[in-house]
């Protein structure tokens, strides 16, 4: 057992935080600190990952062949940390991580070349159709229908909480394509869906974080006799569901640790600003000082079993449901970190700013009500409950680990 | 012993429920908060025409002589309504002080206003730098000739927006925490030196933040003694806690209802949710977190008339168990909705933000655990 990294190796994170001291410039960082989701706004995702995509760096994770960088374990998990711990905007995940290794592991010569240089050069955006309003934690039960017309697939139906579906070129869905197969999960099919097809709508769902127009997470997405050609098919009719869970394996895949850290760190800020009411600092009042601690040993708790779990990765294992772990755990102890920012907060909690980032868009110049930390504060907390809802909720977590770890 | 209500408090909560009802469905409400406004000023007229601006008010002052238990039964369904118009910012915090100090001036003078609905008012007391000590003000009013000179700034002033009048608190003497040398003023929003910054919270509510610059009051716009008032605000606070305790079991309620409801028709799986044991015991938790929630508010408003020290016991306890049972239900709840939980159209989401925000009213968890604890060792 050894902790250390090679020469190398630090030498690629001397590069890595190099590139982000000098490419994640005071505005994207300005509006990264008010996000009420995670997220900025489109035109600064689309700054950010560009960034990352012309110095190579977009895809991590993908081959060399496809146009990755060829890292190994090591420098992925460095990138990973480096990238959190500065708290840089988040490469979404819809295309670069999810639909491009299903088109690479199952896709056609012609659709690799159509759809993963533009996911590369992020020209295009992606998201994810899966979710419907009948099929959540059941997925395998979902409505959508693909008919066969011969040339082309006729779809009906709709999909819920597509995020970012409003800046949308392109939806990968999973549409039912066999209604009479043995099992629901035997008539699923994979299919990748131009926004711009006539038939599809885009209603904006308003989430407890109360965004501005346009600026929506989630949506819903109707189909009105969508016809979508034979081609965009991936693979094989009616397999989708294989794809679907093979992309569930990238879908669960960064590290809580950094980020974690990164939250934390800004509750101590906070609190560093706050005072009890004692002329004392917040980040001086015991109790409270004893909660961030306990929350900061949790955090190295994950670290190492993360660290514990990449250094199997590196040794060519495989993991499996132990991942389910690190979903639920991790998006937890974030959660945690919500509340503990709330509290440091106190009261300036309650006023509502719905656009977060007036000042920094010259929408207003009106000063804010509260210190410039409270504003998005409620907002995130309130949006974060969705860390436990999405991507396999933590009560299906648990399910799996129930069954495959324990083998209950 | 007996814990049941009398033929007229269940009356009072009939009346209550009736006005929820037609006044006050979810979609009324979303429309309500969403107004110019904030409120509406008829529902405030209807407050007045049932009474309850009146119920704690004794009868020579015009009231109806209510206690705790039927303040608490108006908030109670005031909660599960989510209402929004200044019952308890009016009523039961500037209505208190004027029930307990006002002069026979002051209480002549705004009492029956208050009780015909015609004048609101908002609490003043919370300070940037004080977070929920009570007793930290920078906020000074200073004797001049028989007048108060006044200056300072007060944050978040719930129902700030459409008070006419404020209680303030200030400091008259001492240094800045000092329990002595604090006093409790009556300022008029349309006094020279007022200035408010109005603006939504996060629940739906309205507030303010207040800049006093050399606002000039008289003698008679104290309420009780002069460099005296904390133990008067913190019985207040005390009040205010014992009342949001009400409002929060009955958001709690409302929660764990329509989370039961969801689980029982939400299908997964070829079926109901709510058949899932990990969700059966979740609900569960959550009704003990509601039926410990209403002990303590119970107890709490049982115990408001009770001595000092035993009054303060009581309301710190009690906002301790609103400010964890309230989290946990909240967040339950949406959890158990699933991404539905998480919409702005599911009024679900609406009572968790309520019960989030009352734990940052008159003290959070971590405050009043200190307190009782101090208290404890008193
Ligand atoms: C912010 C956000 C973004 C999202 N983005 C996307 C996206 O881009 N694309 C997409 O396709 N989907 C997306 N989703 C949808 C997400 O995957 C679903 O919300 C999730 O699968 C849960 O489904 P549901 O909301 O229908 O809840 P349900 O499945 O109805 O679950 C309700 C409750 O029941 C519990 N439950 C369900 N089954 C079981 C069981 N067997 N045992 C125990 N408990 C159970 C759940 O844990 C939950 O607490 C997003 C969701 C959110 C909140």
């Amino acid at each position: 057992m050894d902790l250390s990294f090679s020469t190398e190796d630090e030498e690629f994170r001397r590069e890595v935080r190099a590139f982000i001291e000098r490419e994640y410039d005071d505005d994207l960082r300005r509006q990264m600190a008010q996000s009420k989701n995670g997220y900025l706004d489109k035109e600064g995702q689309m700054k950010w990952m560009k960034k990352l995509s012309n110095q190579g760096w977009l895809a991590p994770n993908w081959p060399k062949e496809y146009g990755g960088p060829g890292w190994t374990q090591t420098q992925k998990y460095i990138f990973d940390v480096e990238t959190s711990a500065a708290g840089t905007p988040p490469v979404l995940a819809f295309g670069v991580k999810m639909v491009a290794p299903v088109i690479m592991a199952f896709g056609s010569d012609e659709q690799k070349q159509t759809y993963l240089p533009p996911i590369l050069a992020s020209d295009v955006w992606w998201c994810q159709g899966y979710s419907e309003p009948g099929s959540g934690s059941d997925l395998a039960s979902l409505q959508m229908r693909a008919e066969d017309k011969g040339d082309h697939f006729l779809c009906n139906g709709s999909k819920i909480w597509t995020t970012l579906a409003q800046h949308a070129d392109w939806i990968f869905c999973l549409v039912r394509t066999d209604a009479d197969a043995a099992k629901p999960q035997q008539g699923i099919s994979f299919l990748l869906i131009d926004m711009k097809t006539p038939g599809i709508s885009v209603e904006p769902i308003v989430t407890l974080d109360m965004p501005v127009a346009n600026q929506q997470e989630v949506n819903q997405v109707f189909f009105d006799d969508v016809r979508v050609p034979k081609e965009n098919l991936i693979g094989e009719l009616n397999r989708g569901w294989t794809y679907a869970k093979y992309l569930l394996e990238f879908e669960r895949g960064n590290a809580y640790g950094p980020s974690l850290k990164r939250s934390i760190a800004k509750v101590k800020s906070i609190a560093e600003n706050e005072l009890v009411g004692t002329g004392e600092r917040l980040i001086d009042d015991s109790s409270f000082a004893g909660k961030i601690a306990d929350m900061e040993r949790q955090i190295t708790a994950m670290e190492f079993t993360e660290l514990r779990i990449f250094a199997a990765l590196s040794a060519g294992e495989r993991v499996g449901p132990e991942s389910s772990m690190l979903k639920a755990k991790g998006s937890e102890l974030g959660q945690g970190i919500t509340e503990l920012t709330l509290e440091a907060t106190g009261f300036y909690t309650q006023p509502l700013m719905r656009d977060t980032w007036a000042e920094i868009k010259g929408r207003t110049n009106e000063p804010r009500v509260g210190p410039t930390y409270a504003a998005p504060v409620a907002p995130y907390y309130f949006n974060y409950r969705k860390a436990s809802i999405y991507a396999g909720s933590n009560e299906v977590q648990r399910n799996i680990m129930a069954k495959l770890v324990l083998g209950l | 012993m007996d814990f049941s209500f009398t033929e007229e408090q269940t009356l009072l909560r009939n009346s209550i429920q009736k006005f929820v009802q037609d006044e006050y469905d979810f979609d009324t409400r979303r429309k309500i908060i969403a107004s110019d406004e904030g409120m509406k000023e008829e529902n405030w007229q209807t407050l007045a025409e049932l009474g309850l601006l009146a119920a704690p008010f004794t009868e020579e002052q015009g009231g109806f002589g209510g206690g705790p238990i039927e303040t608490m039964i108006v908030m109670e369904e005031f909660g599960r309504g989510l209402v929004v118009e200044p019952y308890a910012p009016t009523v039961i915090q500037c209505g208190g002080f004027l029930r307990y100090a006002g002069s026979s001036e002051q209480q002549e003078a705004l009492i029956p206003q208050i009780i015909e609905g015609k004048l609101k008012m908002a609490f003043a007391y919370a300070e940037p730098q004080g977070r929920y000590n009570l007793a930290d003000l920078t906020t000074t009013a200073e004797q001049k000739g028989g007048d108060f000179v006044i200056n300072g700034y007060k944050a978040v002033v719930i129902g700030g927006p459409w008070a006419d009048k404020f209680i303030v608190t200030a400091r008259t003497s001492g240094s800045q925490r000092e329990e002595k040398g604090v006093t409790v003023f009556i300022i008029d929003k349309g006094a020279d030196g007022v200035s408010t910054r109005d603006y939504p919270t996060v629940d739906g509510f309205r507030a303010s933040e207040l800049t006093l610059e050399n606002v000039v009051v008289g003698k008679d716009a104290v309420v009780g003694e002069v460099d005296n008032g904390l133990p008067l605000v913190e019985k207040i606070a005390d009040e205010a806690i014992a009342a949001y305790c009400a409002e929060a079991i009955g958001a709690m309620k409302v929660l764990n209802d329509t989370t039961v409801e969801y689980c029982k028709t939400r299908k997964q799986f070829g079926q109901p949710i709510g058949k899932f044991q990990v969700l059966q015991h979740r609900m569960v938790d959550m009704f003990m977190e509601y039926e410990q929630s209403v002990s303590m508010t119970y107890m709490v408003n049982l115990k408001l008339e009770e001595d000092e020290i035993e009054r303060k016991k009581a309301a710190s306890g009690a906002k301790v168990q609103i400010g964890k049972s309230g989290r946990f239900v909240g967040q339950q709840s949406v959890q158990l909705h699933g991404g539905m939980g998480m919409t702005d159209e599911l009024n679900v989401g609406h009572y968790f933000k309520r019960l989030t925000m009352i734990d940052t009213a008159f003290g959070n968890v971590d405050h009043h655990l200190k307190r009782y604890a101090k208290l404890s060792q008193a």
